[in-house]
Order: structure tokens, then sequence, then C-alpha cells
């Protein structure tokens, strides 16, 4: 529990005492009331404050109207328990006879049309502030494939694609679920903060929407079309959200987690980041340089199939009905080996199998190939080059 | 003057004597009833599959199902519900009723009532098959947005598409007879601001199907040559756009979503005054609040689309729209209380569901209006907080209308009173049951839960669990309906031709059970 949620306990207690010694015949409607939104706030089921300016002002505008709501509601609903009590027919046993009234019709008009102006006028201020996507520091393209998020930094030249991290055994309930169940990934989005930072999002395939609560921002991510979303985020920390557009099967399962650094130790990731770009540029030179062994590529094409191919073509590789085909016996995979790569480099239009080429290096797609031509129940004997996938690109 | 049961030649054996009489059949009250069982049907089916995925939804992880059959799951409930329980629920009632109300004989159009029904058998049998077909049942949501549903659909898309076409024909046909029968059978006197109000707002439903269900189809049948016949109507790379989807598909969805309840604000308007013993307050305002609502109801469809990136004058657009359809749907609310007001009130099971219709569908009513503020909606958009939303305008709205409805005319459909000690148990184990389910989603929502996810994090887990518990409580109780129903039409306590003491109107004027003809000479309304 963060502190502002205790904070926002306390004064709702304190309105809550202060209410109950000013008028006590509403005394079991203040017990009764507190508790209710004590639990509410305690157990962390209002909308949650999140982090930024933006979060906070829109929590705001959601507790008026929800306050607005729970004051019609209790008016309407007063209104018709006292007639449903008073006006029984053991009470009342001879009915009314009046049916109309314009005056109280044009009153019951005009006082919602009111609340509602009320309402729309920092509801309109918010939105333009929202979609005021100008002045930004940083931009960063954010692409949502089945089912993985991929980042680029487009000022700085670096990108990377960012995959749920939790472990298969913990969603089969074989094995305990940690702390951050789902909402885990390989590869953090980092941000500075107190940046403007402005989201491109878009999509290699199907719909997905890019969520992260605490930030207020959502924005759907469209194939073939580019969303503009912004935020500002004071305070350093790591945040996590979800897709929010249903995406096919592993719509659950593509999680955000974005790192927010102090601006210098943003500065100083970067930096790492563009290095570690150029050694893995030469590692890939000094990869597809040598030939390796089956021994060597084995392991590493168990994990690439693990943590990519396994949640649809399963780790067994026996598939799922005809839309993940089994690898076991497949025909591609079994079949001339440049169908194989070209099938895994490029992908299948118009199905979730998606290109893998911008995705993997040359040595995890020349391992993979060569562990599903050697295990899952296949077996061609044939080893895969890196320098082969290389050519092939 | 009217083909009817009695045609079918006589001398066969008894089944095919059923069959023939149920599949030729040309009379109201007989669609009527195929309409309602159907229903009924087709609301265990789409409730079954509801508890599956809640079942699931009980415990993070992945317990009994893939997460694609999940999907299935959730997209055929949505379906089933939407197009198979409710629509022809209040197509089953306005055939029972329509012709009853305004003294009509039967509907203009009997030949076109019975095409229209059986339609619908077909229609389902279609989209249920596909959960038998390689790659099983469509998976994308109810809602089917491309290019999920295109592209990416698994083949049983086309009965889909098949299926919605024709349950599409079936309502555009059914509401082209429910206009012309009440624009041209009503009885000498009954004047339109005459009509009671359940027929009133299946005149304005009426409508709002011939407006919408054509765009629909439209959208099904770009979907279908998008998929076979290259074009690329919502695919980018072909020069398509995939929020074109969405518009055409909300331009008919938020229309569905008043075809869905307006008969419902009608049965509540009809109910209340007779168990209040007092007229309904504000008739002429009844009408015309609901029939602005309907014409509001096709320009706000965007309000389903604010995270998609449209500009910032239509965003604003759709949300002042949005808020506006408040007014007028506060002012039936206000109405219902009204007519409570000052009257003489009793509580058997049909006021019992019609009030439980007013209390939770003005909750559902007000989430809406949250919904409505765009900024704010970015934070609900797609997440079980939407749900909730749907939920509270639709199980107490459109079912508990339904229900109210059964309660209150079957006892002139089968002549018979239903056990009002059981119906009592029914609403209120229904209510308590309904919101242990709906509530949490609310709270679940706010914290963040997105919707139709198969798998959840640790945060969400107590609610959802709670909610699983309720729904299947929920279930239950809707089986004591199931039998409350069925003991009715075998049998009890003879009802009386007026049945309801503060009943008034011609449907009451016949005897109970309604004979299968009546009003052969029209009724005199002064
Ligand atoms: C005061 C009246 C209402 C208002 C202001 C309202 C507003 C909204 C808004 C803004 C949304 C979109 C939420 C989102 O996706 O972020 C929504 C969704 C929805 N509403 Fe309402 N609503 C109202 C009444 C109704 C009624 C009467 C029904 C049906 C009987 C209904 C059924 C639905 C459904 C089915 C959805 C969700 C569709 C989906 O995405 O699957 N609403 N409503
Ligand atoms: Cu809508």
């Amino acid at each position: 529990m963060n502190s502002q949620i205790i904070n926002e306990v306390i004064t709702v207690q304190l309105a809550i005492k202060r209410f109950f010694v000013r008028s006590r015949s509403y005394g079991a409607w203040a017990i009764l009331i507190s508790l209710l939104s004590t639990t509410v706030l305690a157990q962390g089921w209002d909308m949650r404050p999140g982090v930024t300016e933006m979060s906070q002002h829109l929590r705001t505008l959601h507790h008026i109207s929800l306050w607005v709501c729970i004051v019609v509601g209790a008016v309407v609903f007063g209104a018709m328990f006292y007639t449903i009590f008073a006006h029984r027919r053991s009470k009342n046993p001879i009915p009314a006879t009046w049916h109309h009234s314009t005056k109280v019709e044009i009153v019951w008009t005009i006082i919602p049309t009111l609340i509602l102006v009320g309402m729309a006028i920092p509801a309109t201020k918010a939105l333009i502030e929202i979609e005021d996507n100008s002045d930004a520091d940083l931009t960063i393209l954010v692409t949502g494939s089945q089912w993985k998020w991929h980042y680029q930094y487009l000022e700085a030249g670096i990108g990377f694609y960012s995959n749920m991290s939790t472990p298969l055994e913990q969603i089969n309930n074989t094995e305990a679920k940690g702390e951050h169940y789902l909402l885990e990934v390989d590869n953090h989005l980092v941000i500075p903060t107190n940046q403007k930072v402005r989201f491109l999002t878009s999509s290699d395939d199907v719909i997905h929407s890019w969520w992260v609560p605490d930030f207020a921002v959502k924005q759907d991510a469209l194939p073939g079309f580019i969303n503009e979303a912004w935020t500002r985020v004071p305070e350093p920390g790591t945040y996590r959200g979800q897709c929010t557009e249903l995406c096919g099967m592993n719509h659950a399962y593509m999680p955000i987690v974005v790192d927010v650094l102090p601006e210098d130790e943003f500065e100083s990731w970067l930096e790492d980041q563009r290095i570690a770009l150029e050694s893995m540029g030469e590692a890939a030179i000094a990869a597809r340089s040598r030939d390796w062994s089956m021994e060597e590529l084995m392991p590493i094409g168990e994990d690439t199939y693990l943590s990519n191919c396994a949640t649809c073509h399963q780790p067994d590789g026996s598939g799922q009905g005809i839309t993940y085909p089994a690898m076991t016996g497949s025909a591609v995979v079994n079949g001339p080996i440049e169908n194989h790569i070209s099938t895994i480099l490029n992908g299948v239009a118009g199905t979730e199998m998606q290109a893998w080429g911008p995705q993997l290096s040359d040595l995890e797609i020349a391992a993979v190939i060569t562990y599903e031509r050697n295990s899952l129940g296949n077996e061609t004997g044939e080893v895969i080059q890196p320098l082969t996938i290389f050519n092939s690109r | 003057m009217i083909a009817h049961a009695e045609t079918v030649p006589s001398g066969r054996n008894p089944l095919v004597k059923f069959i023939l009489r149920w599949l030729l059949t040309t009379n109201h009250k007989e669609i009527g009833t195929l309409y309602l069982s159907l229903s009924f049907l087709l609301f265990f089916i789409g409730g079954a599959m509801a508890l599956t995925f809640r079942a699931e939804l009980a415990q993070p992880g992945l317990q009994l199902m893939g997460a694609d059959f999940y999907n299935q799951m959730v997209t055929l409930h949505g379906l089933v519900m939407v197009f198979g329980a409710v629509m022809p629920a209040f197509v089953g009632l306005a055939n029972w009723m329509i012709p009853l109300q305004i003294g009509a004989s039967d509907m203009a159009l009997p030949r076109l009532n019975n095409f229209s029904f059986w339609i619908m058998p077909f229609a389902f049998g279609l989209l249920l098959s596909s959960l038998f077909m390689p790659g099983g049942a469509p998976n994308f949501g109810w809602t089917f947005y491309a290019p999920l549903s295109t592209t990416y659909g698994p083949p049983s898309t086309d009965f889909m598409i098949l299926g919605i076409h024709m349950m599409g024909i079936s309502s555009i046909l059914g509401a082209i007879n429910i206009i012309v029968t009440i624009f041209n059978l009503r009885a000498p006197g009954m004047t339109l601001m005459k009509m009671p109000m359940f027929v009133w707002t299946w005149l304005i439903t009426a409508f709002l199907l011939i407006m919408a269900m054509p765009v629909l189809a439209g959208v099904v049948t770009m979907m279908l040559t998008d998929r076979h016949f290259g074009t690329s109507f919502f695919e980018a790379s072909g020069g398509g756009d995939p929020l074109i989807f969405q518009h055409v598909f909300w331009f008919f969805g938020h229309p569905e979503v008043y075809i869905m309840i307006l008969p419902g604000f009608g049965i509540a308007s009809e109910i209340i005054p007779v168990f209040a013993r007092k007229r309904i307050f504000g008739y002429t305002s009844m009408v015309w609040a609901t029939g602005s609502i309907a014409i509001l109801s096709f320009v706000v469809w965007g309000h389903h689309m604010f995270a998609t990136g449209m500009p910032l004058a239509t965003e604003l657009w759709f949300m002042y729209a949005t808020m506006v359809i408040a007014i007028p749907t506060g002012v039936k609310v206000f109405n219902w209380v009204a007519t409570m007001w000052g009257g003489s009130m009793t509580f058997e099971t049909p006021m019992l569901f019609a009030l439980g219709f007013v209390v939770m569908f003005t909750i559902g009513g007000l989430s809406g209006l949250m919904l409505a503020i765009a900024p704010v909606d970015f934070q609900y958009h797609d997440t079980f907080f939407v749900v909730a939303h749907i939920h509270y305008v639709l199980y107490p709205g459109a079912i508990f209308a339904t229900m109210a409805a059964v309660y209150y005319w079957i006892p002139k459909w089968t002549g018979n009173m239903y056990d009002e000690r059981l119906g009592k148990i029914h609403f209120w184990t229904a209510v308590i049951a309904l919101n242990l389910t709906f509530f949490p989603m609310h709270f679940v929502g706010l914290a963040g839960m997105p919707r139709r996810i198969a798998d959840y994090a640790l945060p969400f887990t107590g609610l959802n669990t709670f909610a699983t518990a309720g729904a299947f409580l929920l279930g239950l109780t809707q089986l004591l309906f199931l039998y409350i129903v069925i003991k009715t039409v075998r049998g009890g306590p003879k009802a009386t031709d007026q049945v309801w003491e503060g009943a008034k109107g011609l449907e009451w004027t016949v005897p109970s059970p309604a004979p299968l003809h009546t009003f052969e000479v029209p009724p005199k309304v002064d």
C-alpha cells in the first residue's frame, strides 16, 4: 500500500468522523460508508492515482463523475425507496390520480443539463491537453506484434523487442507464481524523468493497445497507421501495464514494463545501448565467420524455441490444431532447407506466424532451425550455419 | 382470412403433425412462443459459455482451457446473448403482445412472420457449428474487429458472417412486420398517442432495426470480400483502414444497444403503473424521450473509439453527444419514479423485476455517463469497468425486463398463475447473485484489469474469484426460472381475464389463456 493511498484513507475517515459527530442520527450510515470507502481505497479498488500530473488529474475527474453518480443515485433511489415504503397499498390504499406536470418535467430536464455542462468543461480541458502531442523531448515508436512490443528510439537509432518473461510453468500452475506474474518482460522500456516523451504507436499485424495505467496513456496500435500519445513522469520507478485490445490467443501475455530513470542515468543507459548495439554487430560478424557444430547450436536453438515459438507450436512441437501447425513431422521442417529458412525469416502472410528475421540474430535463427530439424520428433541430421542465414536475408 | 395451424392435413402421425404445426404456423401467438423458446434455449447456451470462461477466471493461470478456447467462449457468449437471447426475446414479446395490445387479429404479414422466425434456428445452427470446425469457433470478441477477424480469423469466421446475415434478414423482416402492423392494424379509435408504451417503444425499436441491421450486413459483407475476394477495405497494405471497420460496426453497434433496451423501457412503463395503480407519469414525454434517444443513438458511436486516435474535434463531438443521451434517459427514470409516487403499490414478481430493472439499469446508465467523459475513458476503456457497465444495462436491463414481462403476461398466455412464492425467491436470489457477479467488475476494472484476457496478474485474484462464485449462483437462479415457467405452462391456479387488479388495456379484455384467434372483430377504443 503506498503512502498516498494511506493518506487518502485517513482523510476520508476524518471527514466521515466529523460528519458523524455533527449528525448523530446518521451514525449508522456514516459507519457503513466509512467501512466501504476504507475497503475500496485500502484494497486498491479505486482508479489508480498513477504518477503523472495527467493520471492524477484524470483520477480527480473520475472522482467528480463518480460523486455526481453517487448523488444522483442517492436522490433517485432515495425517492424510490421512500415511495416504495410510503406508497404501499397498506399505507396508501387510495392512489393519487395526477399523471402529468410540465413544471416538474422542465426542472428535471434542466438540472441534469446543468450538471452535464459542469462535467463537460473540465473534461474538455483535459482532453485538449491529452491531445497536445507537440514539443516532445523524445520520441519512441512502439510497435505491437503478436504478442510482444517493439520499441524504437527514433532520435538515438536504437531499438529492441520486449517479450513477456513469465515462464510457461507458472501459467500452467506447475510452479509458484512470482510477484509480477504476467507483468514482467525481458527488455524494459526505459524513459527519462521530467521529459515530455512522445509515443508513436503502430502494429505489424492486428490492433493492439499500449496501456500504462500509472501514466494514463492508452493508445491503440493500428497496422498501417501511426497514433500519438505522450507522458511526462516526475518520479523514477518501474511501471507496468498490458495490451488492452484483444489481439489473438496470447492477448493476456503481452505486458509492458517501463523503467523511468533520472535524466543523467537515462543518458548513460542510452550510451550503453549504443555500445551494445555495436558489439552485437561485432558478435554477428564473429558468429558468421566460423562453422558451428550441432552440439553448440542445439542448446541455443532450444532456448530460442522455448522463448519465441513454444507459445503457439507448443514446447514439444505438437502444435494446436490447424491454426498453429505441429513441428513434429512438419513438411516445412523436414522439407527443403531454403523454404524452412524463408518461412522463419519472413513469416507466413495472413497468419500469426510472423517474420522473425528482424527480431532474431543469424545465430539464433540458425540454431532454432537446427533445433527444429533435429528435435521435437524430427531427425534430418542437418546443421545450419549463421552465414547461411546471413546470406538468405 | 389468415392461414393457420388448422390447415395442416389431418390423419398423419402425431409427431409429424406436431412438427408441421410449428413449422408452418402463421399465428402470432405461436410464433411468439417459438421466439421466446428459442431465446430461452440460447440464453442457457450463452450462459453456459459464460460460466465456462468465468470458471477459468476463478484463479490466475490457465487451469481448464487454452487461451484460444477462452477467446472462442467469450466471442460466442457475446454473439449468442446479443443476437440470440435478448433480441429474439423482445421479438417474441412483440409478436405475442402487439396485436393483443392494439386490438389486431394477427400481425400484418403472417407468412413473413413465420419466415423471420424459422431463419433464426438455422442462423444459430451455423454459428454454433463453428465450435466443431478445424481451427475452432470465432475467437475475436463479439465486436469482431478487423484485421483480427479478417486476415487472422479462423476459417469458421465465414459461418459467423453467414449466420449474422441470416439473423439480420430475420430482424429486418420482423421489424418491417411490426411497423406495418402498428401503422395499419390498430383498433378503431386507438390513435398513436393512445398506444401502450410497449407498442411505442417497439415501433421506435423497429425503425432502429431497419436502419442499423443493413449496416451490420454491410460490414460483414466487407469482411467477407476482404477475406476471400481480394478487397482491402480494412487492410492498410491495400489502401484500406482497419478503423473503417470500427466506424461502420459501431454505427450499427450503438443503435443496437438501444435496440436491446427500448422494449425493456416499454415493459417497465407497462408494469409499474399497473402495480402502482396509477397512470404512467408524463406519457407524452416518455414517447418523446424514447424518440430522441433513438435519434441520438445514431450520432454517438465514436464513444467506443476514444482510444483509436480520433482527432480532438471528433472526440469532443462524441463526448458531448453521448452526454446528451443521458438527459432523455434520465427523464425516463424520473418518470417511472413519479409514476410510483402517490400510488398504491403492491409488489408481485413482475413489479419486483420492473423495479429491479429501474434501479440497476440506472446504475448502468450512470457508469455509462462516466464512460462518456472521453479523457477519463482512456483509463476505463477495454477494462472490466466496461464489462460491468454493459452487464448492468443488459442483465438487469434487457434480461430483467424480459423476465418481468414473462411474469406479467404468462397468466394471459397460459391461463395459469405462476407460483408467486417461487417468483419472489427467483427475483431476490437473482438480484443478489447478479450484484455479486457484476459489481466487483467495476473495481477490478478500475484497478487495471483489461477485458477479454484469459489470465491475469495476482492483485486481481480476490475479486475475480468472487465474481466467478456469483456467476455460478446466478446460473443456478435461472434454472429456477426455467422450473417456474415449465410449472406454470403445465398448470396452476386459474388466472382471471384481467389477471392483475390494476391492469387496463386491450390484452386484458380477452380470455385467459388467450385463444389462438383474438380480436377477429376489432374492439372499439375511446
Ligand atoms: C446513459 C446511457 C449510456 C451511456 C452514456 C453509455 C456510454 C457508453 C460508453 C461511453 C461506452 C464505451 C466504453 C468503452 O469502451 O470505453 C459504452 C459501452 C457499451 N455500452 Fe453503453 N452507455 C449507455 C447506455 C447503454 C445501454 C442502454 C446499453 C445496452 C442496453 C449499453 C450497452 C453498452 C455495451 C454493450 C457497451 C460495450 C460494447 C463493447 O465494447 O463490447 N449502454 N457505453
Ligand atoms: Cu455506445
